[in-house]
């Protein structure tokens, strides 16, 4: 994991998710905009976790559990995917809602996964 | 970009409106659940074996409780009141006895200190959820006109 990358998925999915949540409850649909931020954090884990693969190889070590991580990390790249599958098939104003709620879980996994990498011991 | 305008929802089911938000949020904290019971299971087992059996209870029953919300028809009503009765008791339980007796619960589980490694989400959804399902309840038990 490398931290200022970690930063800045952490804000777009933060900036993303607050959009989505906000457009999304005052009535407006899953458009380009909320739909792109979504992909993009998306995108961001894929990166994350080819960046987590090779990182132990680069001297990178985690200061937690590996297992922990990449469990959080799994799990983390499953929820924009289905949000955005969501989004794509129900297209109501709640789904624009939902979008942005994916993102901000997004943003406090990898918030969690950042402690276990950088700050906590196994 | 697309424009919209608010749309009305037909009738009012466990399906419709916030409560798809509703289903977003306990599918997302069933995932995560899961995931760290799992984990806990599989690692830590012998630290706190009651605690992270509770634990791994908790994550199907969020499961249960997400698939009972989005299923329709009277028995996975009844499921839904069922399964959101238990969290709502098991947070609070486990809240208070994590917080007053702690030795019980040194090792974290998801309701520990009335789930706050989840941003109390856990005290939160089956709240919000039990409104949820009261609210449907009056709506379908009536047969009148469904708008929200």
């Amino acid at each position: 994991m490398i931290e200022w990358l970690t930063l800045l998925q952490i804000l777009v999915a933060v900036i993303g998710g607050a959009i989505a949540v906000l457009l999304g409850l005052i009535g407006r649909r899953p458009s380009d905009l909320t739909m792109a931020f979504t992909g993009v954090v998306a995108l961001l884990l894929i990166v994350q976790l080819g960046v987590a693969v090779a990182s132990p190889l680069m001297g990178n070590e985690p200061s937690g559990s590996l297992l922990e991580f990449y469990i959080y990390l799994i799990s983390a790249i499953f929820v924009p995917f289905g949000a955005g599958f969501w989004a794509l098939v129900d297209r109501s104003r709640w789904s624009t809602v939902v979008l942005g709620v994916a993102c901000l879980a997004v943003a406090v996994m990898l918030f969690r996964m950042s402690q276990i990498w950088f700050i906590q011991s196994v | 970009m697309t424009a919209t305008t608010p749309e009305k929802t037909p009738s009012l089911t466990r399906r419709s409106g916030v409560g798809r938000v509703l289903i977003a949020v306990y599918a997302i904290l069933a995932l995560a659940a899961l995931g760290r019971s799992g984990f806990q299971l599989a690692t830590k087992f012998n630290d706190a074996p009651f605690a992270y059996v509770l634990s791994a209870v908790a994550a199907v029953v969020y499961v249960v409780a997400t698939i009972s919300l989005i299923a329709p028809g009277r028995v996975w009503t009844r499921v839904a009141w069922i399964t959101i009765s238990f969290e709502l008791a098991g947070v609070l339980v486990v809240g208070f006895l994590s917080v007053f007796v702690p030795t019980l619960f040194q090792h974290h589980t998801v309701w520990s200190i009335y789930g706050i490694d989840y941003v109390f989400l856990p005290l939160v959804m089956p709240i919000l959820g039990l409104l949820w399902l009261r609210r449907t309840r009056a709506a379908t038990a009536s047969s009148l006109e469904g708008n929200q």
